[in-house]
């Protein structure tokens, strides 16, 4: 499963501006609220989080070290 | 498409006017559809119009020699952008690329500057624009001491690595900058300034300490 950016509900107001800058199709708006479809193909740009206006997405990063 | 005065009214610039004078500005504004990715001002050229973003966001950035972007301003519906040199007359200050597929309403500089003298109450709204975004600018400036950013946001991934013991805390790029005290934009350029650095490399969600003594050399960094 891919791990995806994350929606709150109760911040985000439908606006759809995420929907509009996802290169890889990964939001859309159903019955006025956006919605995370699953897929492979988002590299985690963080557009969608840089324009939420209501800040209602997140992207976090994990930070871990390599193993050597 | 017609540009809705509803949409004219709810731009800052034309708030306190009322419906017959939006219906004459309504006439000097044009539409301007762009896809992703497009630049829709480059930086150096000359001003011709200004522009509100209608749908959509479009990305604010100044480019160095050397390629590297920073962002200014991310321009949201309902906000202008391309302001400061249709008033001052000078060049693009800055270059601005469309997010996504957006709508633009444009009016051109000599029109804008019709409407203010025929308009004289919008003034004071433009001001206030113009105000907003010096501060943002002045913000901008003090976050741009820019190796101390890196240093602090080196020291926070430092402070929140997961490891065997289990997951850290996974932290946002705002949460990032909440945390160093520093703008979202920020924390993008930093982060990218690390892998570059060869301290960290960018993995999709996960970002991966590649380097621990160097990113230990860049915390210890002060300016």
């Amino acid at each position: 499963m891919a791990e995806m950016p994350i929606i709150d509900t109760r911040k985000c107001d439908g606006c759809g501006l995420c929907v509009s800058v996802c290169h890889c199709n990964a939001l859309e708006v159903v019955n006025n609220i956006i919605t995370i479809i699953e897929t492979v193909e988002c590299d985690w740009c963080t557009d969608c989080e840089a324009v939420c206006p209501t800040g209602a997405i997140s992207c976090p990063f994990e930070i871990i070290i390599q193993e050597l | 498409m017609a540009v809705q005065l509803e949409f004219l009214k709810s731009i800052l610039y034309f708030s306190d006017l009322g419906l017959a004078e939006l219906e004459s500005i309504r006439k000097l504004v044009f539409e301007k559809t762009a896809d992703r990715a497009e630049v829709v001002l480059l930086e150096g050229e000359s001003a011709a119009n200004l522009y509100f973003v209608a749908s959509g966001a479009v990305k604010v950035f100044k480019t160095s020699a050397e390629g590297k972007e920073q962002i200014l301003d991310i321009v949201r519906p309902g906000e202008s952008f391309n302001d400061v040199p249709i008033f001052d007359g000078g060049p693009n200050p800055a270059s601005a690329r469309t997010m996504g597929p957006v709508l633009l309403y444009g009016i051109k500089k000599n029109d804008m500057e019709a409407i203010l003298r025929d308009h004289p109450q919008i003034a004071l709204n433009v001001i206030k624009v113009l105000a907003k975004r010096v501060r943002h600018l002045v913000s901008l400036v003090e976050d741009l001491s820019f190796r101390h950013v890196i240093s602090r946001v080196a020291k926070i991934l430092f402070e929140h690595i997961g490891g065997e013991m289990g997951r850290g805390p996974r932290l946002t790029q705002q949460e990032m900058a909440a945390m160093a005290g520093t703008a979202r934009e920020v924390v993008g350029r930093s982060l990218k300034a690390l892998e570059e650095e060869g301290a960290i490399k960018l993995d999709r969600h996960r970002i991966i300490i590649t380097d621990k003594e160097a990113l230990q050399e860049i915390m210890e960094v002060t300016s």
